[in-house]
């Protein structure tokens, strides 16, 4: 075999352990989803049923339940949604359709982008300082639902953004030639034909605050109380930080309790994320062209 | 026939400014963040000598006698961001390449919305997987493994920033135009050198973003580290021990009772000054590269 | 120069299907070493894929099938055991819109002899390259600048260097001229007649004064069909089919 010959078996040997090598990690990568929910599931699945979910939290594993955290989480969930969507949803509005392009719409820009990267503990410590003590709302829902909000409002901003912007020019040049005034043309076209968009990233938006655990620490919801909330000024937990408590418990019982929780808060995003999926698949159907 | 509508104008102007106040709230929101982290812990400097605070080695704000070094935190910290680097860049990085350069549409459409759905789990489920799963099997390994320690924490974080690198990345290898990889392959060149010494030299701003933001995202983790890698702030570079993290310690103090207006409290602010400032630098600075990058084809 | 001389490259029969659409419907196209063959005809009638079928690009794209036998020096480029790195390191590219690698000039050229392990004499193999493609002169002084900072005619030459570094005994060129203004398209064709000396050239161009200018042979393609082919001369002043002459009269297309 010429050197050339050889040279070129060499190379396709490495080409094709490259190509192995990168298939094998990538399979690793995937396989890891695949453990985490075995685990989870092999776990918890015998300590869900009826009692687990309509029972409050104890020091005895087989009375413990998850009420008072699917209770807090749903409170949660409704307040932050209440003040984020309106703002988030809102200033979108403003920076697509209102604002001038210049210096202060950039600087809001790039602002907003930077509170996307901000840590959820910073956010945390911010609902600690102003919503807990400067406001006095203490360890309430509603400070809880106002941090979230504020950890959440620039992921529904980009996103509304996002889909307000997909809405074609000529939409809007239709409705002002009709003698529409702005916010006409916003209300009665630019935002229906957005909706898809927006509503899927404010789905997106909320899961991920329910996932959130560290700013609800920080702003003092409970790790141990037995009962519901019954107003926006109550003290409350959540799902998570049930789970965190179960999980840092020793003993082996509890972590199963803790895989329960688990498999619940797994399910409601699986039930918010396919919403989504769906609302974006039903919204690419009706497009304005 | 009046050409003008004064009625209408005025409830645009409201609206007009009501949108405004909306989008104002963000950046209200920056300068609260800004301003409760620098008033806080300029009471904290008035207290406690900035030096001591930066370079001090030990961090006991809590216990007699009390030190306010954060070192110990920040290689905590640091021990976490390690480990999660060594994890979530390579493969991120190799799945991204397998993914752009080798996978056909049928094995993207599977792989891509399973990435998804791993960056979309909350971290207290890391932060269990931790405990439950990898620090077990690190105890089997490597018997000296503490209960709590940097390493399984370290790992349980790169998992979970890894899907985030991978779609940066993947962005960026499909951002080189394919007229590049045409002509590299046209002069006799294997899959391999194409990617490798063509595709990913072509990306590298983009991926090194990616990077610099996976970094950014493992230092702001708090759950997982909470959870596995302890409470004991500790300044060493074994990842087998236990420490403490600066997002740890953050936690620690608010599940205490820390009064308003203490000193201890007001290490709270501090260490989420430094936190916040650390964060933010590297993602401008991973804006910054992504912004310098587009230019590249030009 | 409108002889045939050896056949080097032959096209049999060959079919291109992109899934269930026909692209090249039996073509057999014989092309003759050291002459230059070109390929017209209107947009879509096949010509890029057939050319692109010749080493083997046409692998990259799902779905695609071909049948019919593509043979080079009587080797068949398809055949299973056939390495398309080998095809291509025999038969060079230069593709319609000129494509360097982000790298300076020297190492545009120098890259696929270092990754085939021809190291040695770099400079010289570079330079030589370049000279080929009559870009030297222009490029001397700077050869470690970005290639990204030349022109576009001067880019198009840099990759005729590019693929001529590895002495390849074919070079196809896939309409070089389309993105290039009338000055550039000058100077290429110009170097074509040059390169004929050493190379066998298959251009694909929608442009029929450039072929009738260039090429030695023609051959027209109308829907995937090869409708005529001959020498030049005679398929532009005395085309045997009807289609052709409707083409290269302007009547369509």
């Amino acid at each position: 075999m010429t050197p050339q010959a050889q040279l070129l078996k060499k190379r396709h040997r490495i080409s094709a352990a490259f190509k192995l090598f990168c298939l094998s990690v990538t399979c690793l990568a995937v396989s890891i989803l695949g453990i985490l929910i075995l685990e989870v599931t092999l776990l918890g699945l015998p300590w869900l049923n009826a009692d687990f979910l309509t029972s409050f939290p104890s020091r005895f594993p087989e009375k413990a339940g998850i009420l008072a955290g699917l209770a807090g989480t749903l409170w949660l969930v409704t307040l932050t949604a209440a003040i984020a969507i309106p703002i988030g949803v809102l200033a979108a509005v403003y920076l697509e359709e209102y604002a001038k392009p210049g210096r202060v719409a950039t600087l809001i820009t790039i602002n907003i982008a930077n509170l996307a990267g901000v840590p959820s503990i910073v956010y945390g410590i911010l609902g600690l300082a102003i919503f807990v003590r400067f406001l006095g709302l203490e360890r309430s829902v509603l400070a809880g639902a106002m941090t979230m909000s504020l950890l959440i409002l620039p992921v529904i901003i980009i996103a509304s953004r996002e889909a307000i912007k997909a809405v074609p020019s000529s939409l809007r040049q239709v409705a002002f030639a009709l003698g529409a005034t702005r916010w006409q043309v916003t209300r009665d076209h630019v935002l229906p034909q957005a909706m898809p968009g927006i509503l899927t990233g404010v789905i997106l938006a909320l899961s991920r605050a329910i996932g959130e655990t560290a700013p609800l620490i920080m702003i003092g919801a409970l790790t141990y109380i037995a009962f519901v909330p019954e107003g926006p000024m109550d003290e409350f937990t959540a799902l998570p930080i049930q789970i965190y408590n179960w999980t840092s418990r020793p003993q082996e019982a509890f972590h199963e309790l803790a895989s329960a929780g688990i498999i619940v808060l797994l399910l409601v995003l699986l039930i918010m994320n396919a919403t989504a999926v769906w609302i974006r698949y039903r919204g690419s159907k009706n497009k304005f062209k | 026939m009046r050409l003008t509508r004064t009625r209408g104008r005025l409830l645009e102007q409201v609206l007009r400014w009501l949108f405004f106040a909306c989008a104002a709230i963000s950046v209200l929101t920056t300068l609260a963040v800004v301003g409760v982290l620098s008033i806080e812990t300029f009471n904290f400097f008035q207290q406690v000598p900035a030096a001591d605070f930066l370079f001090g080695t030990r961090w006991t704000p809590l216990l007699e006698p009390k030190s306010y070094g954060i070192l110990p935190l920040l290689f905590g910290t640091t021990l976490i961001v390690i480990g999660a680097a060594i994890v979530a860049l390579p493969v991120g990085l190799a799945c991204a390449i397998y993914l752009s350069e080798y996978a056909g549409a049928r094995t993207r459409d599977v792989v891509k919305p399973i990435l998804e759905i791993l960056a979309g789990i909350p971290t207290i489920v890391y932060g269990f997987f931790a405990i439950t799963f990898v620090t077990p099997i690190l105890r089997t390994l490597i018997p000296s493994t503490e209960v709590f320690n940097a390493a399984s924490a370290g790992i349980v974080v790169g998992i979970m920033v890894l899907p985030m690198v991978a779609s940066l990345c993947d962005d960026a290898l499909r951002a080189v135009p394919n007229a590049l990889r045409d002509g590299a392959y046209s002069l006799g060149a294997t899959s391999f050198e194409v990617t490798a010494r063509i595709v990913v030299p072509a990306s590298l701003s983009g991926i090194f973003a990616a990077f610099v933001l996976a970094i950014s995202r493992a230092i702001g983790e708090t759950m997982a580290v909470t959870l596995a890698a302890g409470a004991t702030p500790n300044l060493t570079l074994n990842p087998l021990e236990s420490i403490q993290t600066m997002t740890a310690y953050i936690v620690q103090v608010s599940l205490g009772d820390t009064p308003a207006g203490t000193l201890s409290y007001q290490t709270l602010f501090a260490v989420g000054a430094v936190l916040f400032s650390m964060t933010l630098i590297l993602n401008l600075i991973a804006n910054a590269i992504m912004n310098r990058y587009r230019d590249v084809y030009e | 120069m409108t002889q045939p001389s050896e056949v080097l490259l032959q096209a049999n029969a060959v079919s291109i299907a992109y899934g269930d659409q026909l692209a090249v419907n039996a073509v057999t196209l014989p092309i003759y070493q050291q002459r230059i063959t070109s390929i017209i005809g209107p947009s879509g009638c096949g010509k890029s894929t057939l050319l692109r079928s010749f080493n083997r690009m046409n692998d990259f794209i799902d779905q695609v099938t071909l049948t019919g036998k593509v043979t080079f020096n009587d080797q068949n480029v398809y055949a299973s055991d056939a390495d398309p790195v080998a095809v291509r390191l025999n038969i060079g590219m230069v593709f319609q819109k000129p494509n360097p690698f982000p790298k300076t000039i020297y190492d545009n050229v120098a890259w696929a002899p270092k990754i085939n392990g021809r190291r040695d004499n770099m400079d010289d193999r570079v330079e030589q390259a370049l000279r080929q493609a009559a870009l030297w002169d222009e490029v001397k002084d700077r050869l470690q600048e970005s290639a990204l900072n030349l022109s576009g005619g001067q880019q198009q030459r840099l990759c005729i260097a590019r693929a001529l570094a590895m002495n390849p005994l074919v070079l196809l060129m896939d309409e070089p001229c389309s993105a290039l203004d009338p000055v550039s398209t000058a100077r290429i064709e110009d170097l074509l007649f040059e390169l004929k000396e050493t190379l066998t050239i298959v251009i694909v161009t929608h442009n029929m004064q450039q072929a009738a200018r260039v090429s030695d042979f023609t051959a027209f393609m109308e829907n995937g069909v090869l409708i005529e082919y001959g020498p030049t001369e005679t398929l532009f002043t005395n085309p045997e089919n009807k289609r052709t002459e409707e083409y290269v009269t302007g009547r369509f297309g």
